[in-house]
């Protein structure tokens, strides 16, 4: 019996339908996050209400009432203090930040010599983005140039005393210039350092692994005001007479070794984390101790470890704010120390040039870890899961 | 094992120059050499810097009378007690200050760690800005911004900030009612021992019932009523013995009252918000290690969110979390060493004021390293003993 074929088989795919109308689009988002159960409501309800009482709070203060420019004081205070401001006004007081600014970023550097430490930060970031673009050729020559030649051309150009400029001797630097300064050597100092400690701790030679581990573990479980308190006390003390040096070099020797034990542990957390395997080819390969670690495991190791190390560097960076308590002045030394000028004391003083300082060192760390996270991807071969 | 001996006897190396065993034992007799010539010169120069600024060396000036004054006292201390005690001050404000950091600093990490993994997208952005912010802020700026730029600018005590609870706030610190025992408030204390014994017990017995029979029994809230409501049933039987001393506005100051200086309340807040953030970020690491698998697997089996959050989901992160959390712990307890910034008087600032007055940098130092040292063991001593009660039992 012929049958007539009366079945229709579909030669395309059907095309998808949209999503119904409660899963996408602005309300579907709104449900899912914000919305989503009764708890949910109640938290995104208290958390506007938080938002909407702070938010137009900190907008005023900093920006609507704030006082940008102002010869002294009373552009930042109300008629009952003696200012020009009505009362009951509270806004920030950039007027002080404004007028300090140079204090802020030099210290007591002379005026007439400021150009020297802005020359060092201009070759410093013209070194420095060519450094961290990846596709700019010639790494090898930019590293010696930044960590090897542009250390000597500060030094000579920030102390001076040679090719007719003039001495300008440590305690009057201050500001910016004293926490990049310190942070930068600290940092050149302390990675290579770590890795050495952290290769000693790891050896299999006792009495290098020992000593190694015994300066680690104490220099992680003291604080480093001790550390510090250290380099400026007892420093003194450990060299014979007539032999002192600069308390800015005490604070930089303190504040390496600081870092230089916590780097170590970073640095020994990569070691470790590479197969025997590795270390084995390398050795039937015939290479030696410093070959095996500086072209096998070390840039292995490094790779793995970079959050971690810029960690400890932003840690570093913040790390130099104590140098105040060895009554050195960094940035936030500078402006604490203003607080107390009384051409600009005021309530609102303390508050701004803070909130000034804390911008400051958090577009430096912020910059630093997103940068981290942006080197993590690039060099992530794919080993991860 | 006979390839091993083989090797052994064919000793194939070339020149003594590459025996790593020969190797290795000169450089350390070098490093042994070069350490113990430079600590002898060290040794050498402070004991002839020391004689030539004519201070004697040794402990014994911890026994002199100290002639400072402290300002905050835990025990009993004023200037004529010996440098030990105030040493001994020090070493307790630097230990309240850090109990206190580690408890805040848990709390708020936790609340803000479990809001950054939160479904509501508000909270999330809410909890990701504390944390991006107070990460990259140093402490001692944080510390300042307390001290100097909100309590000092708070109003005199004649115009203090009334607070619920009769509580007030001005520009000289924090006051709170003091609560005043009366006789007979120790059944109280005896009532809240028994009620966390009996507590304990009911938990224990409900354990072994629910292994025996599967049956469960609601212990939490037993626990909560055993521990509520006991010591509440003592407090009114033993006739109510609690009474309040409220802080009193007087012309100048407030007088009674449990008085919180500012010094002490800049710390606490900076220590605890700074750390709270890396805590945040350690509990987020935490609850998203554990794999997904766990959590469909415990669904898989009939549990409801709230026990596969508690008995799968929490137990397996806090593996991940307490080592990384016992590093925050340690350095909320070095960070407060920024105390002396301020002038709150911890350990470093006590030591730094008397290694000032006597001159004994050398034992000054020592004195603190070895505090801070110890500090550090007895925290990850305890954290290891929780770590342990925690860690994965395997085969």
């Amino acid at each position: 019996m012929q049958e007539h074929d009366m079945s229709w088989v579909r030669t395309e795919m059907a095309l998808a339908q949209p999503a119904p109308p409660t899963e996408r689009g602005a309300y579907a988002w709104v449900r899912k996050n914000l919305i989503g159960s009764v708890g949910d409501t109640i938290l995104t309800v208290l958390g506007i209400a938080i938002v909407l009482w702070v938010l137009p709070q900190i907008i005023n203060w900093a920006f609507i009432n704030a006082v940008w420019t102002g010869p002294d004081r009373t552009v930042c205070t109300t008629a009952s203090q003696g200012g020009i401001q009505p009362d009951g006004w509270t806004g920030a007081c950039w007027a002080f930040v404004n007028a300090k600014f140079g204090q802020f970023m030099f210290g007591t550097y002379p005026i007439e010599e400021r150009w020297r430490p802005i020359l060092v930060a201009v070759l410093f970031v013209a070194l420095l983005v060519p450094m961290l673009i990846p596709r700019v050729p010639r790494k090898g020559l930019n590293a010696l140039l930044l960590f090897v030649a542009l250390p000597i051309v500060a030094f000579f150009l920030l102390v001076g005393g040679v090719f007719g400029l003039p001495h300008v001797e440590t305690p009057r630097w201050g500001g910016l210039l004293v926490t990049l300064s310190l942070s930068f050597v600290g940092i050149a100092v302390s990675l290579p350092m770590g890795i050495v400690l952290a290769l000693g701790r790891r050896s299999k030679m006792p009495i290098i692994k020992w000593l190694c581990v015994v300066f680690i573990e104490t220099v992680r479980g003291i604080p480093l005001i001790t550390v510090l308190f250290f380099a400026s006390v007892m420093l003194p003390l450990f060299l014979p007479e007539g032999v002192s040096f600069d308390k800015y070099l005490r604070a930089l020797i303190g504040v390496s070794l600081f870092a230089a034990a916590y780097m170590a542990e970073v640095v020994r957390g990569g070691l470790q984390a590479i197969p025997k395997g590795q270390y084995e080819g390398a050795d039937s390969l015939g290479l030696g101790y410093w070959q095996k670690m500086g072209l096998i495991v070390l840039p292995q190791a490094l790779k793995l470890v970079i959050p971690g190390i810029v960690n400890t560097f932003i840690g570093m960076l913040k790390d130099t704010s104590l140098v105040l308590i060895i009554s050195m002045f960094d940035l936030l030394g500078v402006v604490k120390q203003n607080f107390a000028d009384p051409n600009w004391a005021t309530p609102q003083t303390p508050k701004s040039g803070l909130i000034f300082a804390a911008f400051v060192f958090w577009l430096l760390c912020f910059g630093m870890s997103r940068y981290s996270m942006y080197t993590e991807r690039r060099l992530d071969t794919g080993y991860k899961r | 094992m006979a390839s091993q001996e083989i090797l052994r006897e064919e000793p194939s190396r070339g020149s003594f120059i590459n025996d790593p065993r020969i190797r290795s034992l000169f450089f350390q007799t070098l490093v042994v050499i070069l350490l113990f010539s430079s600590i002898w010169w060290i040794v050498h120069n402070v004991i002839e810097n020391l004689q030539r600024l004519h201070i004697a060396s040794g402990f014994g000036f911890l026994k002199s009378r100290a002639g400072f004054d402290i300002s905050d006292t835990p025990i009993a201390y004023t200037s004529d007690s010996t440098y030990f005690r105030a040493l001994v001050v020090g070493l307790l404000n630097t230990i309240i200050i850090a109990v206190a950091g580690i408890v805040l600093a848990t709390v708020v990490g936790f609340l803000i760690g479990i809001g950054r993994l939160s479904q509501n997208w508000l909270i999330r952005k809410i909890c990701t800005i504390y944390v991006e912010v107070f990460r990259n802020i140093p402490p001692l700026l944080v510390i300042f911004f307390w001290y100097s730029g909100v309590l000092a600018v708070l109003p005199p005590p004649r115009e203090s900030i009334h607070l619920p609870l009769g509580s007030f706030l001005n520009q000289r610190g924090f006051y709170l009612p003091r609560a005043v025992w009366g006789d007979g408030s120790w059944l109280i204390g005896v009532a809240l021992l028994l009620a966390i014994a009996m507590a304990w017990f009911v938990a224990h017995r409900a354990r072994q019932r629910q292994r025996a029979t599967g049956q469960q029994f609601p212990v939490f809230w037993t626990s909560v009523a055993l521990i509520i409501g006991l010591p509440m049933l003592a407090f009114l039987l033993g006739g109510m013995p609690l009474t309040f001393d409220f802080p009193k506005q007087s012309t100048f100051n407030l007088t009674g009252g449990f008085w919180i200086k500012p010094e002490f309340l800049s710390l606490l807040l900076a220590l605890s918000f700074y750390t709270a953030a890396f805590i945040a970020e350690i509990v987020r690491a935490g609850i998203r290690g554990v794999s997904k698998g766990q959590t469909e697997a415990a669904a898989a089996l009939g549990l409801r969110s709230a026990p596969i959050l508690r008995l799968v989901v929490i137990p397996q992160a806090m593996r991940i979390v307490i080592p990384p959390l016992t590093s925050q712990y340690l350095n909320l307890t070095k960070n407060s060493s920024l105390a002396i910034a301020i002038g709150y008087p911890d350990l470093t600032a006590t030591a730094g004021t008397v290694l000032n007055q006597t001159g004994q940098a050398v034992e000054g130092v020592f004195i603190m390293m070895i505090a801070y040292l110890v500090l550090s063991l007895v925290t990850s001593f305890v954290m290891n003993i929780v770590n342990a009660r925690m860690a994965l039992v395997e085969r």
